[in-house]
């Protein structure tokens, strides 16, 4: 049987021109792990992003594999595996629901380096690695007070978690350092990529509304819902500007590729570490998409302020800020660890929403 | 030129064997033909796809792992339609057995003890009967369609188990993130070897798959279940009750569904989270076709499927083939198997114009 | 603001509506296609990338329809020439459907759409409230309604209509009267395929006009529902669609408002009052023989 097998092996090998790469040896190899599928014009799309300026960097050095819609689950599990066994050097899994099965594989391969996205378990040859989002929610919220005419902007948000609660809270202190009575409304979609769904949500917070629309989904629907109503919008995870030339105000770019970039590098030069990383702005983990549809003044303040996060001036959750309910949370120029943000489950003042526990 | 069917008076044998194989046979062909079309190596795309994942001991556990739930639901499913009850929210089932399942070890993850793994597999065999009960309790009070109903409450399971990792049974240790506590050792299933991750899912699969088998073949249940399906008139006459088949195959498919629930939790995940079925509900059905509602054929076909999964996976990483080629390619072998079944009821006559009639399938 | 909910409902619930129309005839036939999400999202594929190469909406919806119903052929040929069992060939081309969208949509993902725009009937649009609401609507709404009369009229007014419900009811006597079961068959089941195509081409030229993977995001399952909920009848699945548009619609509005309420318990209740709907209408047994299609889901073979 066995030699039946290996025949039959070696006789599709010659016929369909298969071989399992040999010349590939000395090339390291770095492996992504999607949640989504490459071309999902949305998450998983800007990771494919990211592996291909990887491969337009350092191609003569390291080959790069991925494998797209993998379920969080046990299939997670099997499919990081595959890649360890494969003989990857760095294995990036790109969603927070692979932590646990990164955690285990990584205790299997001592000998192979694995990255996990917005998680916060690591090991020895695990890091982890997150971008600040909230930095650029900040710069929205900020333009968004400049140009919303009623005081109103309306929030699409997936799921409770506390990346979006975080960012939900970034745009309303960003507006409310404009507009001191900024409201924010939200709508939770429940989904992160269903443009259906997207849409109906933009038409509701439209109807009640709000003229200015931000999202934290992440398909381009309520961008086209909100040029098609006339109203100004914020795009997610890529520039969205194909969708709303004359609506997009900016977006918040996921630009993981200079991230992969200075990761690969540090393998090859052997001074990788697990680290738990969380870069933002001044990194160039995510950058903004022009300022667009805006009059000058409003651009340079998105600028200014851009500039200052940078540079470490300013941080955008700096007290006095109050919870949802009025009691205080932050004194005076007081400013909250990482893990507190990274676990954010209460709304500031100002957000005109029940958070869903 | 038109296809005729003819009866046959009796199941054929011969083409029981060999419709499988034929349909295997075409899918080769024509995913073959396919693998060409999108510029990839023709016979390596298949070898890479069926017989690569069988070659090494690891994946010969991933395989287990994959199979295991679909079988256990399959076999479940498979009494069910045998009888003429169309379950096909097994997926919902499959959700409330994981959450009723994992009541011990979320609410007492300090309880050590080698009783809780049995408490936890009873506890959701119960918990999926029960979302099974719901459906067969409209059929049998209030005559509604089950199809429908069982459909709608895989969708209300899905969120209920949304709203419970996200809101009180989430970790409070674990930064707000939407996952429960991780079980506690004595609350994970062990697996079998030390080889691999196959754990005792498989076994309970296999067991179930073989204790239905001989219901089936030797007792009067089975006959009952095959009377009564075949005509409800005819089970009728014999004294059977269609409203208690009713009741009995929808329980036991919600068992054996709340049952590769829970195993999967407990085995292979190791916590709750929102997303713990990749539609392993609804590919059953399929897997239970595909096996052709016999127990035994339906261990044969979940087999098959998880290792389409695989092969899809290693095809994926090796030949760069996208991941909707791969499900094009399962479609494909669906429909195959399913009108290569037709072979084993009926004679297929080509009938060619004129009245030149040409016998092509005897 | 009410007026631009209900335009938002309507938008909502005009997929809905149209492939419920198309599988309630097929089912009306004695088939019972569980692929409608699959016939769907071919449709919208083959209307979106329609439209992106010839750049007109109109032959984009046109492809939609000939897409779904070339799509529910495969079916036909499954399940009436084989013989094959219906749920299981349903459920296959729910699979291959999403598989192959995927693989033919590939290069359209990312491209802005082209939107079917509104068809404005003046003097009738000019009618305060209700005017902008029903006569300034794109064409698959007017498609829609046009689709109930018509099928009413078919169903209950013409003789072929009738013919197809005797062989719904019962195709063994249908046979024996000498109306051809298969061929009504086929074309009740091209029918539905047609239906559910042109609700894609409207998910991805009017509702939402781009082309992503899933799209369809299991629309094509209530619409299944809903024919059971109309207890397939014409004018009650309008009015199904509509009410299932409307809770969906509603909770986004409700949260908006600042309810707080589980999103996920509103998200359940489609599908909780769906199940409401099945129990009241079906728990009178009278009421639902005279509407089920009785060989529904049926095999049939003719003697020879």
């Amino acid at each position: 049987m066995k030699k039946l097998i290996i025949a039959l092996a070696a006789s599709a090998a010659l016929l369909g021109g298969f071989s399992s790469g040999a010349q590939a040896q000395e090339k390291k190899k770095v492996c992504f792990i999607y949640v989504g599928s490459k071309t999902d014009g949305g998450w998983t799309q800007a990771h494919e992003l990211g592996r291909q300026q990887l491969d337009k960097a350092l191609g003569d050095k390291v080959e790069t594999k991925f494998l797209e819609n993998v379920p969080e689950g046990p299939d997670a599990e099997r499919a990081i595996e595959r890649f360890a066994r494969e003989k990857c050097n760095l294995i990036f899994t790109t969603s927070f629901g692979f932590m646990d099965a990164t955690v285990k594989v990584a205790a299997k391969f001592p000998d192979v380096k694995f990255e996990h996205a917005t998680g916060f378990k690591a090991a020895p040859n695990l890091a982890t690695y997150n971008s600040r989002f909230y930095e650029g929610r900040y710069i929205q919220g900020q333009i968004a007070a400049k140009m919303s005419k009623k005081g109103v902007a309306g929030y699409i948000a997936s799921f409770p978690i506390p990346e979006v609660v975080m960012g939900i809270n970034a745009f309303e202190l960003g507006a409310k350092s404009v507009n001191p009575n900024f409201k924010l409304k939200v709508v939770w979609a429940n989904t992160w990529f269903d443009p259906g769904k997207e849409a109906d949500a933009a038409k509701a917070l439209i109807d009640q509304g709000v003229d200015i629309l931000t999202q934290h989904t992440d398909t381009t629907a309520p961008m086209q819902v909100a040029s098609e109503r006339g109203i100004l919008a914020f795009g997610q995870a890529s520039d969205m500007i194909a969708a709303g030339p004359k609506t997009q105000l900016t977006a918040i770019v996921d630009t993981w590729g200079n991230y992969y970039v200075k990761r690969t590098k540090a393998l090859l030069d052997g001074s990788w570490k697990s680290e738990q990383i969380w870069d933002g702005l001044k990194d160039g983990i995510l950058t903004m998409a022009p300022y667009t549809n805006m009059p000058d003044d409003v651009k340079a303040m998105a600028e200014e302020t851009e500039a200052k996060i940078k540079s470490g001036e300013l941080h955008p959750f700096t007290g006095p800020i109050n919870k949802q309910d009025g009691s205080a949370w932050l004194k005076a120029g007081e400013k909250p660890q990482d893990g507190v943000l990274l676990g954010m489950n209460f709304y500031i003042e100002g957000v005109d929403d029940k958070l869903p526990q | 030129m038109r296809i005729e069917l003819e009866k046959r008076a009796r199941v054929s044998t011969l083409f029981s064997i060999i419709s499988p194989l034929l349909a295997l046979l075409l899918t080769l062909v024509f995913g073959a033909v396919m693998f060409w079309f999108l510029g990839k190596p023709p016979l390596g795309s298949l070898y890479v796809y069926f017989i690569e994942p069988l070659l090494e001991v690891w994946s010969l556990h991933e395989l287990a792992v994959k199979a295991a739930p679909l079988i256990l639901i399959a076999v479940g499913l498979s009494i069910c339609y045998r009888s003429n009850n169309w379950n096909i929210g097994a997926e919902g089932q499959f959700t409330i057995g994981a959450i009723t399942g994992s009541i011990l070890p979320v609410l007492y993850p300090e309880w050590h003890s080698w009783a809780i793994l049995p408490l936890m597999m009873i506890m959701g065999m119960i918990g999926g009967a029960a979302y099974a009960a719901i459906p067969a309790l409209l059929k049998t009070r209030f005559n509604t369609n089950e199809i429908l109903t069982s459909l709608m409450l895989v969708y209300i399971a899905g969120l209920f188990l949304d709203w419970l990792v996200r809101g009180p049974w989430r970790d409070p240790k674990g930064y707000n993130f939407p996952v429960t506590k991780s079980f506690q050792v004595e609350a994970v299933l062990p697996e079998i070897l030390d080889s691999g991750r196959a754990h005792w899912a498989f076994i309970f699969a296999l067991v179930a798959a073989v204790a239905l088998w001989f219901m089936m073949r030797f007792m009067l249940k089975g006959f009952q279940v095959s009377v009564l399906g075949q005509s409800e008139r005819a089970g009728r006459f014999a004294g059977f009750s269609a409203r208690r088949m009713v009741w009995f195959s929808m329980l036991l498919s919600g068992a054996l569904a709340g049952l590769a629930g829970i195993s999967e939790v407990s085995g292979s995940i190791g916590h709750l989270q929102p997303a713990i079925s990749p539609g392993y509900g609804f590919t059953a059905i399929i897997v239970a076709f595909l096996g052709r509602l016999n127990p035994l054929g339906i261990i044969a076909s979940g087999l098959v499927l998880a290792l389409t999964y695989l092969g899809g996976e290693a095809a994926q990483v090796a030949l760069e083939i996208s991941d909707k080629a791969a499900r094009v390619f399962q479609g494909m072998l669906l429909f195959f198997v399913l009108s290569c079944d037709t072979l084993i009821h009926y004679r297929i006559r080509l009938v060619l114009a004129g009245n030149q009639t040409k016998e092509v399938k005897a | 603001m009410f007026e631009a909910i209900l335009l938002t409902v309507i938008t909502a619930s005009t997929p809905l509506v149209i492939a419920a129309l198309g599988e309630l005839v097929t089912e009306r036939s004695g088939v019972l296609n569980l692929g409608v999400e699959g016939m769907m999202i071919m449709g919208a594929v083959c209307a979106f990338a329609t439209t992106q190469m010839t750049g007109s909406p109109y032959i984009g919806l046109l492809a939609g329809i000939a897409g779904g119903a070339a799509f529910s052929l495969l079916f036909g040929f499954l399940t009436l020439t084989l013989v094959a069992n219906q749920v299981a060939t349903g459920l296959a081309l729910t699979i291959l459907g999403l598989g192959l969208s995927g693989q033919l949509g590939e290069m359209f993902v990312g491209k802005p759409g082209i939107k079917l725009q509104p068809i404005v009937i003046p003097l009738l649009s000019d009618i305060p409230f209700f005017g902008r609401v029903l006569f300034a609507q794109d064409l698959t709404f007017y498609l829609s309604v046009a689709l109930v009369i018509g099928i009413n009229w078919f169903l209950f007014k013409s003789r072929t209509g009738l013919k197809m419900r005797a062989i719904g009811d019962n195709h063994g006597s249908a046979h024996a009267l000498g109306i051809n079961v298969i061929r009504t068959r086929y074309l009740a089941v091209m029918f539905g395929g047609a239906c559910a195509g042109l609700a894609g081409a409207q998910l991805s030229l009017v509702y939402t006009p781009q082309w992503v993977e899933n799209m369809s995001a299991g629309r094509g399952w209530i619409a299944l529902a809903l024919v059971v909920f109309a207890s397939w009848r014409p004018w009650r699945v309008l009015a199904g669609g509509y009410l299932f548009g409307a809770v969906t619609i509603g909770q986004l509005h409700a949260q908006a408002f600042g309810i707080g309420v589980p999103s996920q318990l509103l998200s359940a209740l489609p599908y909780a009052a769906t199940i409401v709907v099945l129990i009241i209408i079906s728990h009178n047994r009278r009421t639902t023989l005279i509407n089920t299609p009785a060989s529904l889901g049926k095999p049939f073979v003719p003697d020879r």
